[in-house]
């Protein structure tokens, strides 16, 4: 399978701290990859540098045979990388359509548009013209993953999902994924909840202190493999009955 | 009737007033930039207009179709080169670098055309007016620029809700992240509000010619005005920055009724009381302060 996404010993800084240390990865063209990890294990940083939001101190970020690392945000969307940051962080004086017509201005071809949007997320129609703050959560995550959507991504970066939502919700907007990806999109998830990224992924990465501390399928790793990667101890066996394995 | 009439003329220059801020509301809510020189601009308008234009053999009433023009694409090179410059550093620098361009400004003026006043000549129709009752005089060059600002303001607020540039600046305003993550080049955004808002002054400053005299140094007050204006009606509102523009004309009437000297004083007294009970302005959101 030809390589979509290739990223190879990155390095981000925030000042003085080393944010991402040195991670290598690589993501095939219609495969989803879980990047799991604790607060501040440098997850939403990779996602922002591969974005473009965030500089690299070195490294390479390569999206089908070509170097992006020095583009601009607005050029990486045009090349198909398209984010939904944490925080959802919709266009706040906006209605529900506009923050999705924002999103498709500057769209590269493909097989969304807003029409389609509207079809996948049916409630839409009805409240296009509502401000998004009317929204609830969950629908605000809808919006901004419509609203990533319609400039038709190859790759679409999710960052916290499930961040401040019910369970109900977030179990129902991470069932869209397989039918995202049947459009041929590849997805780069990040989660804290690391079962809901374990579930919907095809291969799991595990970050803990900006490095890569497990990389595998979700079929060969173990609960307690996946612990001890994401605490950087094993606490099943340190502190008894801490977590379940 | 007097009162009336106080009503009527501070609306007629709150309609100025409103025309000159609204540029100034559009670089803060977009760029998040204080532009100390946008009074400045509008002085360079004027002088553009009495100088350039009898060259190019148009009458000078008709010369902010040249000129406006002009500065609005004056308003997007000066964005993308030396504002945009000092963006990228820190905020208080937009401050230093557009104060400096306001000195620059004003001294060359000075050394190039002296401190005389100048007018925009517009002939008889400069000290004509309307009379419609006893005490009631309407001067035409007043109600224009007055008709002018809800005008621009009507096209402006058509332009940002309807087009997909104005929702871009929009996009850009509320969250430049992103609107980059939407795929949007925020400089050359930035751009285009600057263009817009230095078109806006330009013709603030060909109406202040037509209305009164105009020297080198004339834009700080007008500046201030402007200020008040946007902060009475409400950061990030167009039609609050014509309310408030309407607001402080009023209140500088009101004060002028009872002592001329109190014309000033009775406008920032206003634009006080608004800032101690309702910072956000009378039709602000209170999240723009945040």
């Amino acid at each position: 399978m030809s390589q979509l996404l290739e990223v190879n010993s990155l390095y981000v800084h925030h000042g003085q701290l080393c944010a991402v240390d040195d991670v290598s990865f690589t993501l095939p063209e219609g495969e989803i990859l879980a990047i799991v990890g604790a607060n501040g294990a440098g997850k939403s940083t990779l996602l922002r540098t591969i974005a473009g939001l965030q500089h690299q101190t070195s490294g390479s970020i390569v999206l089908g045979g070509d170097d992006i690392g020095k583009l601009t945000p607005n050029r990486r969307v045009r090349r198909g990388i398209s984010l939904v940051p944490e925080g959802r962080r919709l266009f706040a004086s906006m209605t529900l359509e506009e923050n999705l017509l924002v999103g498709a201005s500057h769209a590269n071809d493909g097989p969304f548009t807003v029409k389609r949007i509207y079809e996948l997320f049916e409630w839409m129609p009805a409240r296009r013209k509502q401000s998004v703050w009317q929204l609830s959560g969950g629908e605000q995550q809808a919006v901004a993953i419509g609203r990533a959507l319609v400039a038709n991504p190859r790759i679409l970066l999710l960052d916290e999902l499930s961040l401040g939502l019910a369970p109900i919700v977030v179990e129902k907007i991470y069932a869209l994924i397989p039918e995202i990806v049947a459009h041929g999109v590849s997805i780069l998830v990040v989660e804290q909840d690391v079962a809901q990224g374990v579930s919907v992924a095809d291969r799991v990465l595990c970050l803990l202190e900006g490095k890569t501390s497990l990389v595998g399928t979700p079929s060969e790793l173990t609960a307690q493999q996946i612990d001890r990667a994401y605490f950087g101890t094993d606490l099943a066996s340190s502190a008894p009955g801490a977590l379940s394995t | 009737m007097t009162w009336l009439n106080i009503l009527i003329q501070g609306a007629l220059i709150g309609g100025f007033y409103a025309l000159f801020a609204c540029g100034l509301s559009l670089m803060f809510g977009v760029l998040k930039v204080i532009n100390l020189a946008h009074g400045d601009m509008a002085v360079v308008a004027g002088y553009v207009a009495v100088f350039l234009t009898p060259h190019l053999h148009i009458p000078e009433i008709w010369s902010f179709l040249i000129v406006v023009p002009i500065f609005g694409a004056l308003g997007y090179v000066v964005q993308r080169t030396l504002i945009q410059k000092s963006i990228d550093r820190d905020p208080f620098t937009t401050l230093l670098v557009t104060f400096g361009l306001s000195v620059v400004i004003e001294n060359l003026l000075l050394e190039a055309y002296s401190a005389n006043g100048q007018t925009v000549n517009i002939g008889s129709l400069g000290y004509e007016s309307w009379h419609p009752g006893s005490i009631f005089y309407i001067s035409y060059v007043s109600l224009g620029v007055l008709g002018a600002a809800v005008l621009v303001l009507l096209i402006l607020q058509l332009f940002l809700s309807r087009t997909s540039t104005g929702r871009l600046i929009r996009a850009v305003a509320d969250d430049r992240e992103a609107a980059q993550m939407s795929g949007a080049n925020y400089r050359h955004i930035f751009g285009i509000a600057a263009a817009i808002a230095f078109a806006t002054v330009a013709l603030a400053g060909i109406a202040y010619g037509m209305m009164t005299q105009f020297a080198p140094t004339s834009g700080g007050v007008n500046l201030l005005f402007a200020f008040e204006a946007v902060v009475i009606g409400g950061i990030g509102s167009l039609w609050g920055t014509l309310i408030g523009g309407i607001a402080l004309g009023i209140a500088q009437q009101f004060g002028a009724h009872f002592n001329v000297e109190y014309q000033i004083l009775a406008g920032n007294v206003l634009f006080l009381i608004v800032l101690a009970i309702r910072p956000q302005g009378l039709f602000g959101r209170k999240t723009a302060l945040s």
